[in-house]
């Protein structure tokens, strides 16, 4: 009923910055949409084309089979969580939710209803009377939730909404949107730059780069099979290495001596043909010494990460990065003997960065 | 350590004390002199201590008026200040707080031009447009009228950037999310803005009032008839200078009573904009 699509959208801003530049996506009803990528990607811009707080240069916008181009926020039924709160400063809680509805003409009781049942929920009661200035942070974060809840609308929006927060709070108000949107069932699309929120929330996952989609999702794919090299370096943490690499036959690519097997990797392409090989840090196994295949890999450092540890080195000259469980490898620098799984290795073409995968 | 502090407190409260002193004087002396009746003043005499005459000289300003000088009693003065200090300082607020947020808010051909032009006014008070402004108000028949005193003075740049200037630190996201809330541009302007701006509102207010209060040259020029006079043109026409005796007791008492509402304004209003600075609504 309130599926979400847009068509060719562009934004041009009056100063000539072409933020969007003719994205298309849909996302199903009750469906979590997210919008990942780097600073001024363009992903506020184009959230806002949607909530109707930014004109839309070109394309159309529809929520639930209507178009909403010409259609004033009020009435596109979307609620929209800023990444300041944006609370009314100089209402209470208790009315800072029941604002919207009052301008919509709700009846005073349904309003009261609604509201104690979204305090309820997010389980800010006893906070009804007091001014936002008198709440913490996610405190807060409850209250803008609240104001979208009460509103029931079509589509929630959200920009960033956690990037106030510290670390902790983050994780656990990441799950409790989560589950909110599982339970309400309201589409919902989700702005942020943090992979980990990206990844964890979204059922589709768009990914975007300098005002244009790389790629669109499930989070999984996403990560198994990225569309270009961007995508590739952008999803996963600690990034993806990146290598030159040649063409060395089917499904065969050499990297300096070595050679590894891509079983992704497209058949038809000419032996020599430069390509960069992608290998996630955490895809990286250790292999005896002089095995088929295998590359050298020299350990520098090592970051302890707890469960994990990170061994920084160089592999042919170039620097590399590899993650394995804390206590796997011996944690000394020196000379290591790795190989990854066929299906694991991602071939890229050089110059434009897309995937080389086979059709 | 502590005897240092003391020291500097003491340093501290004597210094305070000197300078209220300083303030306070004149009007203890004012108030002193409005107490006594004419003789013991003209004798050159006049104690430092309130004598026996307060009821019968105020009540004499307030309600008889004054022999010869001002054929009207002080509070028609007082009504006629008030009134045009009122109107001043409301119509001031009003005039530059919907300016303001017509600059910051709408989008409209000649924005900027109409801001400087609003700006460039600082440069123009009443002083240097005084023959032109009233040679308009004269033909306009408003002479000796409420709306020739106040109108004039209401137009104000100082307001307009005032606000101007805290609307632009409200942030958009407010404006955003009232949007999406469905209220149009009068019910944010109500709902958001005039609450978040009550303690600018306030100060202006103040500084406002007492600016119309205060005003001299521009009365002394408009009211000819007796019954339009303000109270600041009073007190200056019960000081004679040449040979009937000034009564200087009265003259005083009219002073005290000039002081009295822009007094009752700060306090009042200092209230409010404490509050706002302590709660820091923003
Ligand atoms: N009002 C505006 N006028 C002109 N250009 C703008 C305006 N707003 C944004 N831009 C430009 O559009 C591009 C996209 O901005 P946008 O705010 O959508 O980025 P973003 O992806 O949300 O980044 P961030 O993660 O930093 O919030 C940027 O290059 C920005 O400079
Ligand atoms: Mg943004």
């Amino acid at each position: 009923m309130a599926q979400v699509t847009l068509t060719h959208v562009k934004k041009v801003y009056a100063g000539g910055v072409e933020a969007v530049k003719g994205v298309s996506f849909d996302i199903p009803d009750g469906g979590f949409c997210v919008l990942v990528g780097p600073s001024g990607c363009g992903k506020s811009t184009l959230l806002r084309m949607v909530a109707g707080l930014e004109t839309i240069s070109a394309g159309e916008v529809s929520i639930g089979n209507r178009v909403v181009n010409q259609i004033e926020p009020a009435d596109r039924d979307i609620a929209m969580v800023f990444q300041n709160y944006a609370l009314y400063p100089h209402m209470s809680v208790y009315d800072n939710m029941a604002y919207g509805l009052r301008n919509r003409g709700t009846p005073k009781d349904e309003i009261e209803k609604r509201v104690a049942e979204a305090a309820r929920i997010l389980a800010i009661e006893p906070f009804m009377q007091r001014r936002p200035r008198q709440l913490s942070g996610g405190q807060r974060q409850r209250v803008a939730m609240g104001r979208a809840i009460v509103r029931k609308p079509q589509v929630f929006l959200f920009d960033e909404p956690l990037s106030n927060l510290d670390a902790k709070l983050r994780v656990q108000m990441r799950v409790e949107i989560k589950k909110l949107q599982r339970a309400l069932g309201v589409t919902s699309i989700y702005v942020t730059h943090d992979q980990v929120e990206a990844m964890t929330l979204s059922d589709k996952l768009v990914v975007m780069n300098g005002g244009q989609v790389e790629q669109i999702g499930v989070p999984s794919e996403v990560y198994r099979k990225p569309a270009s090299k961007f995508v590739a370096t952008f999803i996963g943490s600690p990034p993806m290495n990146i290598l030159p690499a040649t063409i060395d036959g089917p499904g065969i690519v050499a990297l300096g001596d070595a050679i590894l097997e891509a079983r992704d990797l497209q058949q038809d392409l000419a032996a020599g043909t430069k390509v960069e090989v992608g290998l996630r840090p955490e895809d990286i196994e250790i292999v005896t010494e002089g095995q088929a295949g295998s590359l050298p890999f020299d350990v520098e450092f090592i970051e302890e990460l707890g469960a994990t540890q990170l061994f920084h080195g160089q592999l042919s000259g170039l620097p590399f990065v590899m993650q394995a469980a804390t206590g796997e490898v011996a944690a000394q620098p020196g000379r290591l003997w790795i190989t990854v799984d066929p299906d694991r290795v991602h071939v890229f073409d050089a110059t434009s960065g897309t995937r080389l995968g086979r059709a | 350590m502590v005897e240092d502090r003391r020291l500097g407190d003491l340093i501290a409260y004597i210094i305070l004390t000197i300078g209220v002193a300083i303030v306070a004087f004149p009007v203890w002396l004012t108030f002193v002199a409005s107490t006594w009746d004419a003789a013991t003043i003209i004798n050159g005499q006049l104690p430092l201590y309130p004598g026996p005459h307060f009821f019968e000289n105020y009540y004499r300003v307030l309600f008889v008026g004054t022999s010869s000088t001002t054929r009207e009693p002080v509070a028609t003065m007082m009504f006629n200040s008030f009134v045009m200090a009122m109107t001043i300082a409301i119509g001031k607020i009003i005039i530059s707080v919907l300016s303001a947020y017509a600059i910051v808010y709408y989008r409209f051909p000649f924005r900027m031009a109409a801001f400087w032009i609003i700006f460039v006014t600082l440069m123009l008070p009443v002083e240097v447009r005084i023959f032109p402004t009233f040679k308009i108000v004269s033909d306009l028949g408003m002479l000796d009228t409420y709306q020739g005193l106040a109108v004039p003075l209401i137009a104000s740049a100082t307001g307009t950037l005032l606000f101007r200037q805290f609307f632009l630190t409200i942030p958009d996201e407010l404006l955003e999310a009232s949007k999406i809330d469905g209220a149009g541009p009068f019910k944010f302007f109500k709902d958001t803005m005039l609450p978040l701006s009550i303690t600018t509102i306030a100060a202006l207010f103040v500084i406002q009032f007492i600016y119309g209060w205060n005003q001299y040259l521009w009365p002394l020029l408009i009211a000819t008839k007796d019954s339009m006079l303000t109270i600041v043109i009073g007190i200056k026409k019960m000081i004679v200078t040449s040979d009937a005796l000034t009564e200087w007791q009265l003259a005083m008492a009219t002073a005290m009573l000039a002081m009295l509402p822009p007094v009752f304004v700060v306090i009042v209003m200092q209230r409010l904009f404490v509050k706002g600075l302590v709660e820091t609504e923003k």
